[in-house]
């Protein structure tokens, strides 16, 4: 059987010690943030700390923080804008936990590259570099992947529209593929609505 | 005539994105030396379409039909989920009947996507028949889709809180416009009773399909020469290169989440789980095969479970699930949550969750991030195909040309779900 996630996260708190910035449990998943100056030796004890033991990077992936809560309080309202998510999983102890590291700077968003402890994080690296413009320092090769050959811009942010800024299409007359300002009208049909903890309470 | 040393050199070669064995619009630059490949680097996004950020603009319900368009070959997997990792977030009860009924649909789909991975393998390997035979099965299994969701390929089944519908009393039967009545009544005969019925007489059909095909392949000489020792990775790498699903257990890893992290109403399922040997082309050949009968049997469990368990297979949680339709007619309460649902959507408490499911190509995952909007702030697909692609390089060096075809077909690769 595996442990529960609020032992796991004693586990965690036990082993890593001062590296966490943050431990919560929530929905039994156990989330765990460090500080981008820490994630090496973090990542490091969370693959070989024998009672962790994450052998597999299940997923690597970006975060814009930018809208959260559309600016209402919430607890990502510091500043610190993108966040890169690990999701970790122990096939040997099945066991899985969440690593959340924010970039230090907003601008030029630099996180540590884990390529050297799973070597699966290569792709999903230059897939957050590629929409969300993180960097991961140590990388061998960040290059794009998802995007077009010659995109401009990082297409998952928050502030990036949903129809991009170009389209492309057949230009008759000068008989090539051109690109061209977007004439798609921006339109929403439900708009996004962030409703308080209170709403609709005390009606069934 | 001499040749100078500096004349020999390794070339540069151009795979796809229009090859048909590059299984959609894979592009691969391939390095090679003589006919053995020194480097391969796909390179992928031909298909993507950016589904994560559409999720971001449509509500929770609106944006679950995206999943069937990610592997557009295992529909329902999917959108599991997704109906998971949002259940997961809204603490909602799920109906036993359709926990049932995603599990059977699950496993339905299975086999759908395994058939159409052995018929294009096979294919790739040069073997023809295979690819008819699985494809004649597959018309069956999606005449189940048909019969459930009115769509034999993009389902929009699962529901956040349930399934859409209980399944079918009759199926739709052939009519003589354009065959003969003889051929007609032949086509039916199966088309009688229910659609439980119906999928009952294919799971006793099926055992004898799978020994069909292993007759074709299992023992076949070239079959084995093309697969046997190709692309083997070894139990830790798998692990290290974030293998899950049947890649990961041709290794002889013994992992599946449907056993080690049961998900509905998997721990009742009496099923084995195949593992392989050498971590081979052949031995996760071996895996899905016995992978596809497995799934015979969890199908017939859940049929015998649903013929005499009838019950609601939605929630009656009126914020999630949509009221009935008489009860719109005639209450008002039922019609403002309808409009409401329809309209604005369900809220979605703050928080984060990731689901995972065993889909038929391994471990896919969906991270959803909720700030309390009606519409996900982030949702992050993880698709297995994208870290199996990714150990292309690593497999196929060393290995001829025409190998490389071999392994990007034993790694089941559908770029919809790579894409996204």
């Amino acid at each position: 059987m595996p442990l529960t996630a609020e032992a796991l996260a004693e586990r965690l708190q036990d082993t890593l010690g001062d590296l966490i910035a943050n431990l919560t449990v929530a929905l039994d998943e156990v989330t765990l943030e460090v500080d981008a100056a820490n994630l090496m030796e973090a990542a490091t004890q969370l693959r070989d700390a024998p009672e962790l033991r994450f052998d597999t990077l299940i997923d690597l992936c970006g975060i814009d923080y930018l809208d959260y809560r559309e600016g209402g309080e919430s607890r990502f309202k510091d500043g610190l804008r993108f966040a890169a998510v690990i999701h970790l999983l122990s096939v040997r102890r099945n066991q899985r936990v969440r690593v959340r590291v924010f970039a230090p700077d907003t601008a030029l968003p630099v996180v540590p590259s884990v390529h050297t402890l799973w070597p699966a994080a290569n792709w999903y690296e230059r897939e957050c570099f590629d929409l969300f413009g993180i960097v991961f320092e140590g990388h061998p090769d960040m290059r794009r992947i998802l995007t077009d050959y010659g995109f401009i811009g990082y297409p998952f942010r928050k502030d990036f529209p949903i129809s991009g800024h170009v389209e492309m299409r057949y230009d008759p007359e000068q008989r090539r593929v051109i690109y061209q300002p977007v004439s798609i009208e921006p339109r929403e049909v439900t708009p996004r609505i962030v409703r308080d903890e209170s709403y609709g309470a005390g009606r069934v | 005539m001499e040749l100078a040393v500096s004349e020999i050199r390794n070339y540069t070669l151009n795979f796809g994105p229009q090859h048909p064995a590059a299984h959609g619009v894979l592009r691969l630059v391939l390095e090679m030396d003589g006919e053995v490949i020194e480097r391969a680097d796909p390179h992928i996004g031909l298909l993507h379409r950016g589904t994560e950020k559409l999720a971001e603009h449509k509500t929770f319900v609106q944006a679950m039909p995206y999943m069937d368009r990610l592997d557009y070959v295992s529909m329902m997997c999917n959108e599991h989920a997704y109906v998971l990792a949002t259940e997961k977030l809204l603490g909602v009860e799920v109906p036993l009947r359709a926990q049932y009924i995603r599990v059977m649909f699950d496993e339905i789909t299975r086999i759908l996507n395994h058939l159409l991975w052995i018929g294009a393998h096979a294919l790739d390997v040069g073997a023809m028949t295979m690819f008819l035979y699985a494809f004649r099965e597959r018309e069956d299994l999606m005449d189940m889709y048909e019969a459930v969701t009115g769509a034999r390929l993009h389902a929009a089944y699962y529901r956040p809180g349930g399934v859409y519908r209980d399944l079918p009393d009759t199926m739709a039967q052939y009519d003589t416009v354009n065959r003969s009545s003889e051929k007609a009544r032949r086509l039916n005969e199966n088309r009688q009773g229910s659609l439980l019925d119906y999928i009952e007489d294919f799971t006793r059909r099926f055992p004898g399909y799978c020994d069909d095909y292993e007759t074709l392949l299992t023992d076949n000489r070239i079959w084995k020469q093309r697969l046997v020792g190709i692309g083997v990775v070894d139990p830790d790498r798998a692990k290290a290169l974030g293998f899950t699903g049947p890649m990961l257990r041709g290794s002889g890893v013994a992992w599946d989440l449907r056993k080690m992290q049961p998900y509905e109403v998997y721990d009742r399922m009496d099923f084995e789980i195949p593992v392989g040997r050498t971590g081979d082309s052949y031995d996760r050949y071996l895996v899905r095969m016995e992978e596809m009968r497995q799934s015979n049997r969890i199908i017939q469990q859940c049929v015998n479970w649903l013929r005499v368990n009838p019950g609601l297979v939605m929630t009656d949680n009126a914020k999630i699930g949509p009221p009935l339709r008489e009860a719109m007619k005639s209450n008002m309460e039922s019609l403002i949550h309808h409009f409401k649902l329809f309209t604005e959507g369900m809220y979605v408490p703050e928080g984060e969750a990731y689901a995972a499911v065993e889909h038929p190509k391994g471990e896919f995952g969906i991270y959803m991030v909720s700030d309390g909007a009606n519409k996900p702030y982030r949702m992050k697909i993880r698709a297995p195909g994208f870290a199996h692609l990714q150990a292309l390089d690593e497999m196929a060096k060393g290995h001829m040309l025409a190998d490389a075809v071999a392994i990007i077909g034993t790694m089941d690769i559908v770029f919809g779900e790579i894409d996204r």
